[in-house]
């Protein structure tokens, strides 16, 4: 059983996006895992966030004014995993800081950092080769997307290689703005459920405790990304209270939706 | 004719993957994957279907205007001669895309991918600018067909090319200044992308440049390949031979690989892609394969102007058109294989060129060709006299004298 396969075993997930970098990440993780985050999905800043919309863009570049670079990124990785070593902790981001010093580099670097698992938005499953095995060979999982263009005959290929879950996109767009229907959450679900072997959660778009908790009736996992990252916006270096006040409600939504 | 691919050609790029050699690919969001596949197939259907091309060879005639004259350029070819040791001072000759409706090669590319659209049923087109160029070919072709335009351009750009602006507006595009990052054309390309992203089930993006993800850089090609396939053809009839040197200006690489492509096959025949230097290649500037390194960025594996961390340096050229921190796959391919010899040259050295061809020739060119002019100033001296260099005049300047004059220290 890996961090990930345990956590997800427990019944439906809460996976909290936040940027790296981006206020006082060390004490906004924590806050996610006081208020009930069970997966923590740690950005990783880019120039050029392309499947994001205006607030996580802003967090890139606010990260990045700041100064971060990847080291600092691994740095707050291999610190979160020391406070809790029980709390699957997972990367996304973009695939030209994480190939940039070869995957094997950065393979290795998420290994050391005790990193769970990888989401990159800009490697679909043809240019695997691009990290894929390296992660593989590390033994972190490459978390795939899928999305509503995703069809059937699509899917085996998204699926083939990656582990630890599949990342749904609910709606065909960027990040923090539109929401998807319910019934097609549910329905897309269903449909990815046929072949994926692996927990399927849900995001993009979900912002409030009701979303979560009806999205959470039918898949193994809702994520929650821009709303925590207004949180941050809002609040600075003050932010970590009211992430975790959101956190836990959205937590409880999660919860007890089963 | 020109030379038909073989095992060992230049010319039978990209593999089935998009990939020329290590470069190019589709790195893209699992959104846009079955777009990007779906395009490809109808790529493929339209390469081979004798009405795409009647319709696009028929638009190209009689709507931009080719085929664009091949001109011997006779005072500038004497000017540069001046300054050259005896036997030396090559001529030199230019491929007049600037001729064409629009005033650029831009037009070219936008027939194709306008025409593929309509094949796939896309009732919306999107676009991204950095001189305005593109997104006015763009508003262009959508006002000849009637579909509705959106294009994104940098705020930076819109306030020095405001021309192109109004002419978009003019054609009925409603454009958009995005005022992420620097705010030039790579922004613009950023935000292109997420409206495509949202918008995949009647959006068709008309990419302005031989980069994004495959099969863009590929059609692009094949679209502006038209340049040198007129040049080679053009050539051969008035002087009974190829040229020796093709020069162009390289943005995302249009223009040159258009004039290049077909000349691949020729041993004879060098080429030099001019880079933009801008302040020095030692300060900024978006010379992506003199001062970058491989990396991946909007679609594609290609030289980008990075950090050690990988994360994107903004470019910074005179020109609106250069001002991007990466080129397209192939260009990074034909460096690599040494195919192609590139080059760069300073914004100060470019205006120079500006200034020159106008003086010598009376033409205006646009900033962008006005690189490939003063690289063409170097070299032309160094060269035998019965030497031909072709260089591209991928475009004209009306869309620059704002911005030159403010550079010349001009109040117009
Ligand atoms: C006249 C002209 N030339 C060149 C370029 C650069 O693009 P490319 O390198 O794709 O030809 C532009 C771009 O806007 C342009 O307007």
């Amino acid at each position: 059983m890996t961090r990930l396969s345990t956590t997800f075993a427990k019944g439906p997930a809460l996976i909290t996006f936040v940027t790296g970098g981006d206020g006082p990440t060390d004490a906004i993780l924590d806050a996610l895992v006081a208020g009930g985050a069970d997966v923590i999905e740690l950005g990783m800043p880019f120039t050029d966030p392309m499947a994001d919309g205006p607030a996580i863009q802003a967090a890139n570049l606010r990260s990045l004014g700041a100064g971060t670079k990847t080291a600092d990124i691994f740095r707050i990785a291999a610190a979160f995993r020391v406070r809790h070593p029980e709390v699957p902790l997972v990367l996304m981001g973009y695939a030209n800081p994480m190939i940039t010093r070869g995957p094997e580099w950065f393979a290795a670097e998420c290994a050391k950092a005790g990193v769970d698992g990888v989401i990159c938005v800009d490697i679909p499953p043809e240019e695997d080769p691009e990290l894929g095995p390296a992660l593989r060979a590390a033994g972190v999982s490459l978390i795939r997307l899928a999305t509503p263009t995703t069809d059937a005959a699509r899917l085996p290929a998204v699926l083939e290689g990656s582990s630890g879950f599949l990342y749904y996109v609910s709606v065909t767009g960027i990040t923090g703005l539109q929401q998807a229907a319910q019934t097609s959450i549910d329905e897309a679900v269903s449909r990815l459920k046929v072949h994926a072997t692996i927990p399927v959660a849900v995001g993009f778009g979900v912002r409030t405790p009701e979303q979560a908790a009806a999205i959470a009736k039918v898949a193994d996992g809702v994520v929650v990304g821009s709303a925590l990252v207004d949180l941050v916006a809002k609040h600075g270096a003050a932010a970590a209270g009211p992430v975790g006040e959101l956190t836990r409600a959205l937590a409880q939504a999660v919860h007890s939706a089963r | 004719m020109t030379a038909t691919p073989t095992a060992n050609s230049y010319r039978n790029q990209p593999d089935e993957h998009g990939h020329f050699g290590q470069f190019g690919g589709r790195y893209v969001a699992e959104t846009l994957m079955p777009l990007v596949l779906a395009l490809e197939q109808e790529y493929n259907r339209a390469k081979v279907d004798p009405a795409f091309k009647a319709e696009f060879d028929d638009l190209l005639e009689h709507y931009v205007g080719r085929p664009s004259p091949l001109y011997f350029a006779p005072r500038l070819t004497e000017e540069l001669g001046k300054s050259a040791l005896p036997g030396k001072g090559a001529q030199v000759w230019f491929k007049r895309d600037e001729l064409n409706h629009t005033g650029a090669h831009k037009i070219n590319n936008c027939i194709g991918q306008i025409l593929l659209a309509i094949r796939m049923g896309k009732t919306r087109i999107i676009a991204e600018t950095g001189a305005g160029q593109h997104g006015v070919a763009t508003a262009t072709v959508c006002a000849r067909f009637g579909l509705p335009c959106v294009v994104y351009m940098g705020a930076t750009d819109v306030a020095r090319q405001a021309p192109n602006v109004f002419r978009m507006k003019l054609l009925g595009a409603e454009v958009v200044p995005v005022t992420a990052g620097a705010a030039t054309l790579k922004d613009a390309m950023n935000e292109a992308l997420r409206d495509w992203v949202a918008n995949v089930h009647d959006t068709f993006y008309i990419i302005g440049t031989a980069a994004g993800p495959h099969p863009y850089p590929e059609l692009v090609r094949d679209f502006q390949s038209v340049i040198g396939k007129e040049a080679r053809a053009q050539m051969l009839s008035r002087t009974g031979r190829l040229p020796d040197l093709l020069v162009a200006a390289i943005g995302g690489g249009s223009n040159a690989i258009g004039l290049f492509h077909p000349f691949l096959d020729d041993p004879s025949v060098k080429m030099l892609g001019v880079e933009a230097a801008g302040h020095g290649l030692d300060k900024e500037h978006a010379a992506s394969l003199a001062g970058g390194r491989a990396g991946i960025l909007h679609g594609n594996k290609t030289y980008l102007l990075q950090d050690d961390d990988g994360q994107i340096v903004e470019g910074h050229s005179i020109s609106a058109g250069l001002d991007y921190p990466g080129i397209g796959p192939e260009h990074a391919w034909l460096k690599e294989v040494g195919r192609v010899d590139y080059t760069s040259v300073t914004d100060i050295e470019a205006l120079d060129g500006f200034q020159l061809l106008c003086r010598t020739e009376g033409i205006i060119p646009a900033l962008e060709p006005a690189h490939a002019i003063a690289a063409v100033k170097k070299i032309a001296p160094t060269l035998p006299k019965d030497t031909i260099i072709l260089a591209n005049l991928c475009g004209r300047g009306d869309k620059d004298i704002f911005s030159v004059a403010e550079h010349l220290g001009v109040e117009l």
